[in-house]
């Protein structure tokens, strides 16, 4: 054996065994062309002509568009009802988020089914359950015809739309985290002397914060953007109950598409820097979940 | 199958792996590669085994270059630090898997298969767990369902990086007593990566000590305890007590003591280090030649050895002295009291040496 | 309700209660009046509701589409999460944020968007109507709108899986003799499937309601390219609210039952992953 004589290869060992468990370079480079052309088609075609048709007239024709007193009062509106709805649903969302994660109790699975129903049933759905509760024919229909309060076809009865369609957004980013986190720290705090809501304010908020935040963006990125429940109730009243989206929808049943995109445009880009936020609070979150585990090292090290 | 490792070299970015690494496992031998964390020995391992490639240097198996084999064609066994078992498999099917992967024109028959698994499971003694899912398996079952799937395959070479280090230290030293069985049953050539000495010495053929990337010593496990070649060698294995003092002209001093150190004598006037194992320090109660004054700073009396840290008084280094108990009484130790030490079977190195 | 020993924190009570509160008003109050109002029908008006031909079309048309663009999203999903995931080019990481623009964008503009480029004049489409394939207001329009909105729910839910996987399960598989390929199929996919199914049945279940997207592709023709949900308005804005409340309750059900089917299928893999006796 050790008469055999071993030479050097002439070359460094090649890239044969690169990564003993990677795929072949020529199927990498043709999947992720395929992928890549796949997402091309499918996500960044629409976006591109969106903007595209949106200036198909020009910029003034753009900003006259924008600028319009429908596109104006609907641009009002979408912001009123998301400044009505996502609050709601923080409340909502912190509570059940508060009961499911610190604490024990039968039905629990249940709760957290219910949580998920807006999420499972269609937006058409969401709005008309509203109209057979409000509308004229609905359960209270008399009662409100009767004392002349509006609700379908009105401005609350969007908003209540909305706000179910977007009740789950916030709870369901909680709970994970909170359930995560424990109830340690709390009792900590309890034990020291804090009553509930400096417990909450100095111990839990802190820690949760980058988590609210993103299901706040995703909230209000729905709300501000749905379609099908807000369409249902709304009753298609120019400059009164309409919201963006159903503007867009106005004009493009019109054949009015330049401004049709160009109200779109607005919603697009609120679209992507809703997906900005979310990337920089993720980031945020994976900063700090890092950190955590590197003290937590540390504090291993130390004590070993 | 014999393994021939020449000159390897990797680095990892600036972090130099290996350099030059050069070492022979001859055929059927159970190799321990020993040697701290970042020494380099799992890369090794991977290397022979084909999950990496060395930037430079070359892998021979019994003669013939398998440098830029692909892994799958090495036909080696490769058991995992933590199993690597398929979770979604039963234990079975795990075993079987490699056989079950063969071309059509290698593959076996249901029959055999089943003949060859059972069999397996039945030397590591898991065949009444053939169902369970690895999830139900303790740590110990585990690896040893790991040994089998990786034997399933009639590998030529089997290599286990720190196969028993997820598992607590029970079930390690049976596990390494069951190794050497196995192996003494088997015979394919082994090689096993290990930091634990104890773990080393007691289960391999030969041991190969790795530090920063280099070998520092290959040989038999007496050979390497007892005739240590370099000072890390030396302070690795076993316990080891350390003193500073002076080369010339093959003699060593040591605060007012001297030292033969006869294998020194071309040298002049050097900084040295003496190595002596702690059961190889003589106490005594009253002073004499070549013995070292010392003052007893704390005293460990539980268990079979009796254990005694001593404060040199020359440079106020600390040294530490095993005791039988019956020496121990005899001696009267007590603290603070003051002792004569003298080292015996010192091995001796010139500082540059490390 | 059972209060657990670990009441030392507070707020329980309020918690809950906000809780219970919200979702009996503003969630099973209103869902409650689909089941109400259908109760009021006979079983045979029910079922002509149910059964009428325009309705039977529409579900064609909604759960036919909705299955092929979910097929489609699980295995092009699949094929993006593993991209991602395992492999490096310049641009990764604006790709992987933008895989959720379906998700941050309104229907509406989606829908016109998606029926622009694909009408024929559209720059999609123009390239489809010399072979005469017609993709706006057919059921291939349909299929194409929700496999946009489907996609992100089936590489998010796929993703974290792929993320996870340990490359030593790999690397045992490729030293026990397997192809590249064999690993794939034998030990990978076996470990995905789970999160795939998922992502199939959550793409699925959106689709299954999606109006705002669809409404515009589709054309709208009854008994051709009708979806449910558009009839659903349609009875609604002829106040034949029984109508309505008809096909909404098979919605409803298809859903609920999706939602168990979900559930289940993440209790059974966790199953065989842990054994019988998890």
């Amino acid at each position: 054996m050790t008469a055999i004589a071993f030479t050097r290869p002439a070359t460094s060992a090649p890239r044969a065994i690169e990564r003993a468990t990677g795929e072949a370079r020529w199927i990498r480079w043709t999947l992720t062309g395929i992928a890549l052309a796949f997402l091309t088609l499918t996500l960044v075609l629409p976006l591109v002509l969106v903007f595209h048709e949106a200036f198909a007239k020009g910029l003034s024709a753009y900003l006259d568009a924008i600028r319009e007193p429908d596109a104006l009062s609907a641009a009002r509106l979408t912001l009123l009802i998301a400044s009505i709805a996502v609050p709601i649903n923080l409340v909502f969302g912190v509570a059940a988020a508060w009961c499911i994660s610190k604490f024990e109790f039968r039905g629990k699975y249940l709760l957290m089914t219910l949580i998920d129903l807006p999420f499972a049933v269609s937006p058409v759905i969401s709005g008309m359950i509203f109209v057979l509760l409000f509308g004229m024919h609905g359960w209270f229909g008399s009662f409100l015809f009767d004392h002349d309060i509006k609700i379908i076809f009105a401005v609350p009865g969007m908003v209540l739309a909305t706000t179910f369609v977007t009740a789950p957004f916030i709870a369901r980013e909680l709970i994970p985290l909170m359930q995560e986190q424990g109830t340690e720290e709390e009792e900590a705090a309890i034990v020291l002397g804090a009553d509930g809501w400096q417990t909450f304010w100095r111990v839990t908020l802190p820690n949760i914060k980058w988590g609210l935040l993103y299901g706040l963006i995703l909230c209000n990125a729905r709300a501000m953007g749905e379609f099908g429940a807000v369409s249902v109730v709304s009753g298609h009243i120019r400059g009164e109950t309409n919201t963006l989206p159903l503007h867009v929808e106005i004009l493009y049943n019109e054949y009015s598409f330049a401004a049709s995109f160009a109200v779109a445009s607005v919603l697009t880009l609120l679209a992507l820097v809703t997906l900005a936020l979310k990337t920089i609070v993720e980031w945020q979150q994976r900063r700090a979940a890092a950190e955590q585990a590197a003290a937590n090292d540390e504090l291993e090290r130390i004590a070993a | 199958m014999s393994i021939q490792v020449r000159n390897l070299r990797k680095t990892f970015g600036d972090f130099v792996a290996l350099d030059d690494v050069s070492l022979d496992v001859p055929g059927g031998e159970l190799v321990a590669l020993l040697g701290p964390s970042g020494s380099g020995k799992t890369t090794l391992l991977r290397i022979i085994a084909g999950l990496e490639a060395a930037d430079q240097g070359s892998i021979h198996f019994h003669g013939e270059d398998a440098t830029v084999q692909p892994v799958r064609e090495r036909q080696v066994g490769f058991v995992f630090q933590h199993y690597a078992l398929f979770r979604h498999m039963s234990v079975f099917e795990n075993v079987a898997f490699g056989l079950r992967v063969r071309p059509r024109a290698d593959r076996p028959s249901e029959a055999e298969i089943r003949a060859t698994v059972m069999g397996l499971l039945t030397l590591v003694q898991l065949d009444v767990l053939a169902k369970r899912r690895p999830s139900e398996l303790s740590g110990g079952q585990r690896q040893r369902v790991a040994l089998a799937r990786a034997l399933a395959v009639k590998p030529k070479v089997l290599l286990l990086d720190e196969p028993f280090g997820a598992l607590d230290a029970k079930v390690r030293k049976e596990l390494r007593r069951w190794l050497r069985r196995l192996h003494e049953e088997v015979h394919v050539t082994s090689v096993f990566v290990t930091h634990d000495q104890e773990e080393a010495l007691e289960v391999s053929d030969r041991v190969v000590i790795m530090n920063e990337g280099r070998v520092e010593q290959s040989g038999t496990p007496e050979a390497v305890y007892e005739a240590p070649a370099t000072p890390f060698v030396y302070g690795f294995l076993g316990d080891v007590n350390l003193f500073h003092g002076r080369l010339h002209q093959g003699r060593v001093s040591i605060g007012e003591s001297e030292l033969d150190a006869p294998e020194w004598s071309e040298v002049r006037n050097q900084v040295g280090q003496a190595f002596v194992r702690t059961y190889d320090v003589q106490l005594h109660g009253s002073p004499r030649n070549g013995a070292l004054p010392a003052v007893v700073r704390h005293i460990h009396s539980f268990g079979p050895v009796v254990r005694v840290e001593l404060e040199l008084v020359h440079d106020r280094r600390t040294i530490e002295a095993h005791l039988s108990r019956h020496q121990y009484a005899q001696l009267a130790v007590t603290k603070d009291q003051r002792l004569y030490v003298v080292p015996t079977k010192v091995k001796v190195f010139a500082k540059d040496a490390t | 309700m059972r209060r657990s020993s670990h009441s030392v924190l507070p707020g329980f009570g309020v918690s809950l209660g906000i809780t219970c509160t919200y979702l009996s008003l503003m969630v099973l109050l209103p869902l409650a009046t689909v089941f109400t109002r259908t109760a009021d029908l006979s079983w045979t008006d029910l079922w002509g509701m149910i059964t009428n031909p325009r309705v039977l079309a529409s579900y064609r048309v909604t759960f036919g589409a909705s299955l092929m663009a979910a097929l489609v999203n699980t295995v092009f999903g699949l094929l993006v999460a593993w991209v991602l995931v395992r492999y490096r080019f310049p641009g990764r990481r604006l790709v992987d944020a933008m895989v959720d623009l379906p998700f941050a964008l309104p229907t509406a503009v989606a829908g016109i968007a998606l029926t622009t480029l694909y009408a024929p004049n559209g720059w999609v489409g123009r390239y489809l109507e010399p072979f005469g394939i017609k993709v706006a207001y057919t059921w291939v329009g349909i299929t194409v709108a929700l496999i946009f909105i489907g996609l992100p729910f089936v590489v998010r839910t796929v993703q974290p899986v792929l993320d996870d996987l340990q490359v030593d399960v790999e690397e045992a598989a490729a030293s026990l003799g397997a192809r590249r390929w064999q690993t794939f199929a034998r030990v990978v996919l076996p470990t995905v499937t789970p999160a795939l199914l998922t992502g199939f049945a959550l793409a699925f279940a959106r689709a299954i309601g999606e109006y705002g997207s669809v409404v515009f592709i589709s054309g709208n023709m009854p008994m051709k390219t009708e979806i449910v949900p558009l009839l659903i308005i349609t009875r609604l804005e002829q106040y034949d609210y029984a109508g309505a409340t008809a096909v909404a309750l098979v919605m409803l059900v298809a859903s609920f039952a999706l939602l168990l089917a979900i559930n289940l299928i993440q209790w059974a893999a966790r199953r065989r992953v842990e054994g019988p006796g998890a």
